[in-house]
């Protein structure tokens, strides 16, 4: 079935040059992470959901997105930060993921959106050795805007279909 | 243009024809049949008719003859299309009074040169 | 002017596959010996397109292959040549080579130069061998050959007959021809005019004589006179040459036509051998699965019939749009509480409801009416079937009667392109495997023809097809043994008889000790059971040892909807599909029995049936609930039936199957998901993958 979806952002090959290097943040808690704006899909508001059997505790069901099956995340699981409740002011961002030959349209359940902010690539700098810290490889790097930190995600890699897969095997999470 | 009649039981070569013969300004009438051709033939005129020669129910060479039995198609240039190279089948095509004939393959090139030398 | 002839390509290759399969079909009909003539000119007219169409579109290689085939059909029906078993059979095989070389040149790929070679050596053997050589080695001699470059004066007498004119040729025409060779001066003589009133209106009484000056080849003015070499005396000279050489209707050599004809000669087998395309996989008999097409052919009745439907549709739109615009004009009144305007109110929600009503039917006619236009006869796959069992049984030196029924079943385009490879499998299973060889047949007391039956039919929402054979059926006992080897069933488990018969689709079963040539190359029973459960449709044998087995294949309509039936399982509504389905019922508690353990059974008539929990299945609480009044539904798992309790049953709906994968990724349990009517999500069931997690799960604790 395609997908016949409708991109708050323009295609990511031609609009390269004006988007580039613009971030999408959202929070978790108290911290701020950020994704590449050119896979930033649309916002929605949290709807209810269909749960898939014995999939992984992070992945939180599927949605009818316009006619596509489009399954959701919760990054606060993901990551291993204790879960809230969600409300009317949980947000979904959904996003354009690339990997294994195909994109594939993911959303991810988070706290609330916050800013779009241009980072250059000179300004993200590796991640420091924090408690918590999310694996590595989920990360492209991190950056300082007024005077916060912001995470910037590789959702690549974050949302691969062979971490999906491991996850399920195992029932883990990142920590 | 010219209003041209191109009969033969063969989709592709028909639409090939056809197309080519549109493609300069002419009006084509297909027909896949022998017999619905000449029945066309009796209720319109045509300037120029163009038929192959192996078909089922009517062959091309009866299709001339049928062709030239009528008062209005006695000097119309008439073509067949034929695969065969030897002598024989040119010869039975002209003795059933066809104008002369193309030989398959051809190429839309020929067929518009050949086309233009019989409609003048 | 160029054109591009691509455009043509396609129709010309359908047409082509479709001549191949008269000429196909038409050959197995022939009978060796006396040659219907129909039949054969039915072939040959078949042939003698492809080399007609393939020349025009540049595809020479099949253009003059097929001349060799026609040279030989052609002999056949003139009766110069007898229709012997091995012209059949090699005409046969040439089909296949031809089919390959159309394929190979549609697709843009390799064809297996040897083989081709190889054929043609086979072909022109057969030639050969008659009274007479074909006629393609006739050479066409080109007319006399001046050194061009040169400006030459060529003198051309032209006198038509009388009756040039009848045919539709016009000096005027051949005239302007020559005039756009070079230059022309041309006088005209009188001397066959005859007087006034004698005069026939429509002969012709000039004559002429053409000067013509330019850089002309001979040939070139013949070309001009070609068509009516037979209507005039035509003479043409070059001036200062001694030697005029003649031309007219006593000379029989044949003229050049345009363009020179080359001389169409196989390519000798030696040269071909040497070449280094690689050798394609399947054997020439085989025939190739057919692409998916990007197109389909409708009958027009039934696009009249979808432009029909979506007029009623329209209807009914306004209809509602009406009623609508009623209400909202009606509101302001009714809402004061008026009470004619309430009647008129209630009047407008009669309408509505009407129109709702008149709604649903008009969207499942389109929908049947839509899911039609993807619908073709069965015979499309069928077809193949005559072939494959004429050249099968002949190798295996067997004697196999095909019956066919129902070829005008209809089922979807794209099931159809993808139920030919497992049905040919089973086919040449049922040949190789289940009838037996005469002698045996004999023995058995059985007719020494052994029948094939090849049904198809629609029941209930769906197509069935049957492969039944009166052959040995199969055999338990190496069947089970085998089965416990490969660690499949343990020899502890009680299986039925169906149960027993179904392993052959069991993942990793062959009990061929030999991977015979015919059904073997790894293609195994299992990959035809999961290429036909991909389809959304099962597979089951049923066999007794002696007297033969019948595979039965239920297929859905179409792949993109499904009936189904709506359980509930922890607040969740999920979809069942009806095909996998034997029955549904209440629970009654005294005929649940605990089996080892932990496996639970039912007792239902008088068959032990395993049941699993869907909520188990899906790591919901383990409510260990008495299952009093619960719900179960008996669904069919490697010919076998198993209960699955879940918590309510809902209706029974047609869905639309929407992926998971596409998004998401492969969920064992589940084999896609469908939208409701209220917008939500529900997943659909994959009988076989809950009972696989279950497995898993109970091995696990």
């Amino acid at each position: 079935m395609s997908t016949s979806l409708e991109p708050v952002s323009d295609d990511i090959e031609t609009n390269d040059n004006i988007h580039q290097n613009q971030y999408l943040t959202f929070l978790l808690g108290d911290e701020e992470y950020g994704v590449d704006i050119l896979r930033v899909q649309e916002i929605r508001g949290w709807d209810s959901v269909t749960t898939i059997p014995n999939a992984p505790a992070f992945i939180k069901g599927v949605i009818n997105l316009r006619g596509t099956i489009v399954s959701i995340l919760d990054l606060r699981e993901r990551f291993g930060i204790e879960s809230v409740e969600y409300n009317e002011l949980t947000v979904v961002v959904v996003l354009r993921v690339k990997g294994d030959g195909k994109d594939r349209i993911m959303g991810v359940v988070v706290d609330a959106v916050s800013e779009v902010y241009h980072i250059a690539e000179n300004e993200l700098k590796d991640p420091p050795d924090l408690g918590y810290a999310i694996n590595m490889d989920y990360m492209k790097g991190m950056a300082t805007v007024d005077e916060k930190m912001i995470s910037i995600l590789d959702i690549d890699q974050l949302m691969s279909l062979r971490d999906l897969d491991q996850a399920t095997e195992s029932g883990e999470q990142l920590a | 243009m010219a209003r041209i009649l191109v009969v033969d039981d063969s989709a592709s070569m028909r639409q090939m024809v056809a197309f080519t013969l549109k493609g300069a300004g002419h009006e084509v009438v297909e027909k896949n049949d022998g017999v619905e051709a000449l029945t066309s033939a009796k209720t319109e005129s045509f300037d120029l008719v163009i038929t192959d020669v192996n078909m089922p129910n009517m062959d091309g060479i009866t299709l001339t003859k049928e062709l030239r039995s009528l008062s209005n198609y006695r000097f119309t240039p008439i073509l067949t299309l034929t695969t065969e190279s030897s002598a024989e089948k040119k010869m039975a095509g002209k003795q059933a009074g066809a104008t002369g004939w193309l030989v398959k393959p051809f190429n839309p090139n020929q067929l518009l040169a050949t086309a233009k030398k019989v409609l003048g | 002017m160029s054109i591009d002839m691509s455009q043509f390509h396609e129709a010309f290759f359908e047409e082509s596959f479709e001549g191949l399969e008269i000429m196909e079909s038409e050959l197995l009909t022939l009978d060796v010996g006396e040659g219907d003539v129909e039949i054969i000119n039915t072939i040959f007219r078949a042939a003698h397109s492809i080399k007609g169409g393939a020349g025009t579109f540049g595809f020479m290689n099949v253009s003059e292959f097929t001349h060799v085939m026609e040279t030989l059909l052609d002999e056949m029906r003139d009766g110069s040549r007898d229709v012997t078993q091995y012209a059949v059979d090699s005409l046969l095989g040439s089909i296949d080579v031809l089919r390959a070389m159309l394929e190979a040149a549609r697709d843009n790929g390799d064809v297996d130069e040897g083989m081709v070679a190889e054929r043609y050596a086979i072909l022109n053997n057969i030639l050969n061998k008659g009274d007479e050589a074909a006629s393609n080695s006739e050479a066409e001699p080109v007319g006399a050959a001046v050194t061009p470059g040169i400006a030459q004066v060529w003198q051309i007498s032209f006198i038509p007959h009388t009756d040039l004119l009848m045919a539709g040729n016009d000096p005027v025409r051949m005239f302007r021809a020559l005039s756009e060779l070079g230059e022309v001066q041309a006088t005209v003589d009188l001397a066959k005019l005859l007087p006034f009133n004698e005069l026939v209106p429509e002969d012709l009484y000039l004559c002429w004589t053409v000067t013509l000056a330019g850089d002309t080849l001979k040939a070139d003015i013949e070309e001009v006179f070609e068509w009516v070499e037979d209507d005039c005396d035509l003479s043409i000279t070059l001036l200062d040459d001694a030697e005029p050489r003649e031309l007219g209707s006593d000379n029989d050599s044949p003229v050049v036509s345009t363009p020179p004809q080359e001389e169409i000669t196989p390519p000798p087998a030696s040269l071909k051998a040497e070449s280094t395309v690689p050798v394609m996989e399947n054997s020439p008999t085989k025939p190739k699965k057919p692409t998916e097409a990007a197109s389909i052919r409708v009958g027009i009745d039934k696009v009249d019939e979808i432009i029909n439907l979506v007029g009623e549709l329209v209807i009914t739109q306004s209809m509602l749009d009406q009623a609508g615009d009623d209400l909202e004009a009606n509101a302001e009144l009714s809402a004061s509480g008026d009470s004619a305007s309430q009647k008129i109110n209630a009047d407008i929600l009669l309408r509505l409801s009407k129109g709702l009503a008149q709604l649903e039917r008009n969207t499942r006619e389109l929908q049947d009416g839509v899911m039609r236009i993807r619908m073709l006869p069965i015979s499309f796959v069928f077809s193949r079937m005559p072939r494959l069992v004429h050249d099968l049984s002949s190798k295996l030196d067997k004697k196999i009667e095909l019956v066919v029924h129902g070829e005008e079943t209809e089922l979807d385009k794209t099931v159809m392109e993808n139920i030919g490879d497992p049905l040919v499998h089973l086919v040449r299973n049922a040949l190789d495997h289940g009838v037996e060889i005469p002698e045996v047949r004999l023995a058995a007391g059985k007719p020494e023809t052994g029948i094939l039956n090849l049904n198809a039919y629609h029941q209930g929402g769906n197509v069935i097809i049957e492969i039944k054979d009166d052959g040995a059926g199969i055999n338990k006992k190496k069947v089970l043994a085998k089965a416990i080897e490969k660690g499949i069933v343990s020899s502890h488990d009680k299986l039925s008889d169906d149960e027993v018969n179904n392993l052959i689709f069991a993942p990793g079963f062959s009990t061929a000790d030999v991977v015979s040539d015919v059904s073997g190359r790894g293609v195994g029973m299992d990959v035809v059971k999961t290429s036909i459960n991909k389809l959304g449709g099962r597979v089951v044998v049923q066999s007794e040892e002696g007297k033969g087995s019948v595979f039965t294949i239920r297929l859905p309509l179409t792949l993109a909807i499904l009936d189904g039936q709506l359980v509930t399982v922890g607040g969740e509504s999920y979809v069942v599909p009806l095909i996998a389905i034997i029955e549904s019922l209440q629970v009654d508690r005294a005929q649940i029995n605990q089996v080892a353990g932990k496996a639970e059974v039912y007792k239902l008539r008088d068959e032990y049936i395993p049941i699993i929990r869907a909520r188990s299945v899906f790591g919901l609480d383990d409510g260990v609930d008495d299952l009093h009044e619960s719900l179960m539904v008996i669904v069919e798992v490697d010919g076998a039936p198993v209960g699955i309790i879940v918590d309510e049953l809902q209706g029974q709906q047609q869905v639309v199957i929407k992926s998971l994968e596409t998004n998401y990724r492969k969920v064992e349990t589940m084999s896609g998901a469908t939208i409701l009517g209220d917008g939500t999500v529900a997943l659909i069931w994959d009988v076989n993958g809950m009972v696989g997690v279950h497995k898993k799960k109970s091995h696990k604790n």
